[in-house]
């Protein structure tokens, strides 16, 4: 026979991941499907994907750059805005589409078997979708500015794949919790709105040093999410201010632990999603 | 042929059931715990989850091989255990002891139209569907035309799924279904849904896959159609394998055990676990005042219901609803607004006669379910726990029987014939003016 299954109480890792490859065509389905329902009987269809951001960015550089009046270091505090509104919006929409993803696709759950990591990962692709389409605003926006990007531009993948890792890392600790306990479904909007102004969105990450020192920006830096978002700024606006190494080290730890951590608890919880969903 | 391709190898599964209300606040219990006495907490944590909730064995040291190309049937009572094992044969849930081996591609249907959405198109929702269950996306284009054609959907394609009639629907869903071309197919009672021509077509295309070496698993109610599917049986009861012989053989068991059940005018309760402290202890069914669980027509019926309180009551609740095996509600009594004075003092155990006449009942069977507590709202439960039987009665002496799958009342009535038209007068007649 060519395929022999062995079900036993606690089956193989080895099983698993090979089940996961066998089963890639279905993160592309998962995420197939939620972008074609998403924008179903919606007028403008996909450009909710570009008003989003510009009217948030609008609103942030009015109450920040033009009332606050915010140090900008130098460039367009539009341009400073959408740097951070960018992975921002990737990674909180991420967070709770990944986060409810287990529970709305409980149908499939306790009916049909693949590997459950398929379900919070598709939902991080459907974001990430979502953040290519917006990043078009960013074009549009430079050129407005007449803003030329430097070199370093040529580094920004090696940013987005952190955003993706940090939104996958939270994304599968907060629907495996969810799964069990429904108090996330009240916790994670709170956490985004929240996050929107504990993250470096609307203002330089650099201002937390200036005004408390440089031990509370490493501690600051323990938000993953700030690591990426001076990443996406010093890429495509340069490097007014120096770069901040600490930082990233710090957020590259987090994130990792949060990957690991995420698909460790994920992993030990999924053999009972069926029953307790 | 002989080939066994799935071995099931002393395979149990426990659930622990929690209590409802423990379950609810469990995170804010938790915390609460963790935050006051955290290495206690720590200490306990195991032995506490364990300690709060209960056991129950779904399934229990089942054994049972199957051969390749055989289409089995099992069979078995409502919570016998046989959605349990489909669900692990099908990896959605694990084991917690025991082991399975199979051998080949497995394809497992435990409900039609898994992953359907309703707002994406027939054409769309194949394809998705198709992935869910398994299949790559290239096989899915090839079986297209083919999965198309068997749902009879062509001119509604490219309309949302949610504006299908639930037939269309169906059809749909098994198409989608019935070209995974697995090696091992596990079916649940997917066929209890759509109409009868394409049951039959459903039917039709599993033999088929039986007849190309498949193997197939298979559950449902429908005797007839788990008879003229399979060729060997499974009976389970309460997480156990009773039988596991030729379809015929099991098919035959099953029926003498319900019948079995049916003969018997009086049933044991156990005291429930927690909940109400008023209790039912037995229930039994009286004909004329004598236990018997067959009425002829025309005959008294009277319940009785001994119950046991954990402290003195003077007017327990009690309720029972008849149900005909068609499962409609056909009587439903209770005591809860009558002013009937109950026991003169308060008492421990006593029993209560519900004497319900001579019910005019059509020929069947029926089932009778109890309820009895304190109040409305804590009551123990106890359903379809007795089940009697009607006897067909020549009631015109005619030598006529009357249909008994019309109705579950036999009412007399009588038929008075007229030459002339009845005026009936109009109320409320709108045509006319009221008059001032």
């Amino acid at each position: 026979m060519a395929t022999r299954l062995i079900i036993e109480a606690g089956r193989t890792e080895r099983q698993y991941w090979r089940d996961l490859w066998k089963y890639r065509e279905l993160f592309y389905f998962l995420a197939w499907r939620d972008l074609l329902v998403r924008y179903k009987q919606t007028t403008v269809g996909v450009a909710w994907s570009l008003i989003r951001p510009f009217l948030t960015t609008v609103v942030l550089t009015v109450v920040f750059g033009k009332l606050g009046k915010m140090p900008s270091g130098g460039v367009p505090y539009g341009l400073l805005v959408l740097c951070g509104m960018l992975p921002w919006q990737f990674f909180s929409t991420a967070l709770s589409e990944s986060g409810n993803s287990l529970v709305t696709n409980s149908n499939l759950i306790s009916k049909v078997y693949f590997p459950r990591l398929i379900v919070p990962a598709g939902s991080v692709i459907t974001s990430f979708v979502d953040f290519v389409i917006s990043a078009a605003f960013l074009v549009v926006l430079m050129l407005w500015y007449h803003f030329v990007p430097p070199a370093t531009v040529v580094l920004l993948p090696f940013f987005v794949v952190l955003a993706f890792a940090a939104s996958l890392g939270v994304g599968l600790w907060i629907a495996a919790l969810m799964v069990e306990y429904r108090d996330f479904r009240f916790i994670v909007p709170f956490v985004v709105q929240f996050g929107l102004y504990a993250s470096p969105v609307a203002y330089l990450s650099s201002l937390v040093s200036d005004r408390y020192g440089d031990p509370y920006r490493l501690l600051y830096s323990l938000n993953p999410i700030v690591g990426v978002i001076d990443g996406f700024r010093w890429c495509i606006l340069g490097g007014q201010n120096v770069f901040y190494w600490p930082g990233l080290l710090m957020s590259l730890l987090g994130t990792a632990f949060l990957l690991v951590t995420g698909i460790w608890y994920f992993r030990r919880t999924e053999r009972t999603f069926a029953d307790v969903i | 042929m002989s080939v066994s391709v799935i071995e099931v190898e002393n395979l149990s599964k426990r659930y622990l059931i929690g209590h409802q209300r423990d379950a609810r606040d469990a995170l804010r219990h938790r915390l609460e715990a963790a935050l006051r006495h955290p290495f206690k907490w720590l200490l306990n944590r195991r032995r506490q989850s364990q300690a709060s909730r209960e056991e129950f064995w779904a399934l229990k040291d089942i054994s049972f091989d199957v051969k390749q190309g055989d289409v089995v049937g099992i069979i078995g009572r409502n919570g016998a255990g046989k959605s349990t094992l489909l669900k692990i044969l099908s990896r959605i849930t694990e084991p917690t002891s025991g082991r399975i081996c199979m051998d080949g591609r497995v394809a497992s249907l435990l409900e039609v139209g898994t992953g359907f959405h309703q707002e994406l198109t027939g054409r769309e929702n194949i394809f998705l569907n198709g992935a869910i269950l398994g299949m790559s996306k290239a096989e899915i284009s090839r079986k297209f035309d083919e999965i198309v054609a068997f749902s009879e959907i062509e001119k509604f394609l490219d309309t949302p799924v949610k504006r299908y009639s639930s037939g269309m629907y169906v059809r749909l869903a098994f198409a989608v279904a019935a070209h995974l071309e697995p090696e091992i197919l596990i079916v649940d009672e997917v066929l209890a849904v759509g109409d009868t021509e394409f049951q039959k077509k459903c039917l039709g295309k599993m033999s088929e896959v039986s007849r190309c070496g498949r193997t197939v698993l298979f559950v449902s109610h429908n005797m007839a159609a788990v008879r003229a599917l399979c060729r060997t049986g499974v009976l389970l009861e309460a997480g156990r394998v009773i039988a596991c012989d030729s379809i015929e053989a099991v098919a035959a068991m099953y029926m003498n055990r319900a019948a079995e059940r049916i003969s018997s005018p009086s049933v044991q309760l156990s005291k429930p676990r927690g909940g109400s402290d008023v209790w039912i202890e037995s229930v039994h069914l009286l004909c004329d005042g004598q236990p018997g669980a067959k009425l002829e027509f025309g005959q008294e019926l009277s319940l009785a219901v001994v119950f046991r309180a954990a402290t003195p009551i003077q007017k327990p609740m009690i309720g029972y609803l008849i149900r005909s095996s068609r499962g409609e509600n056909v009587v439903n009594a209770n005591n809860n607004f009558l002013p009937s004075p109950g026991y003169a003092e308060s008492v421990t155990e006593g029993t209560i006669i519900c004497n319900l006449g001579a019910l005019p009942l059509m020929a069947g069977s029926y089932s009778v379910s109890f309820w009895l507590g304190r109040n409305p709202e804590d009551q123990h439960y106890a359903e379809d726990i007795l089940h009697f039987e009607v006897l067909e009665k020549d009631i015109w002496g005619n030598g006529k029987l009357p249909t008994r799958s019309l109705s579950c009342f036999w009412w007399p009535t009588e038929f008075e014939f007229s030459p002339n038209c009845l005026e009936v007068p109009l109320f409320n007649d709108i045509s006319k003016p009221v008059a001032a």
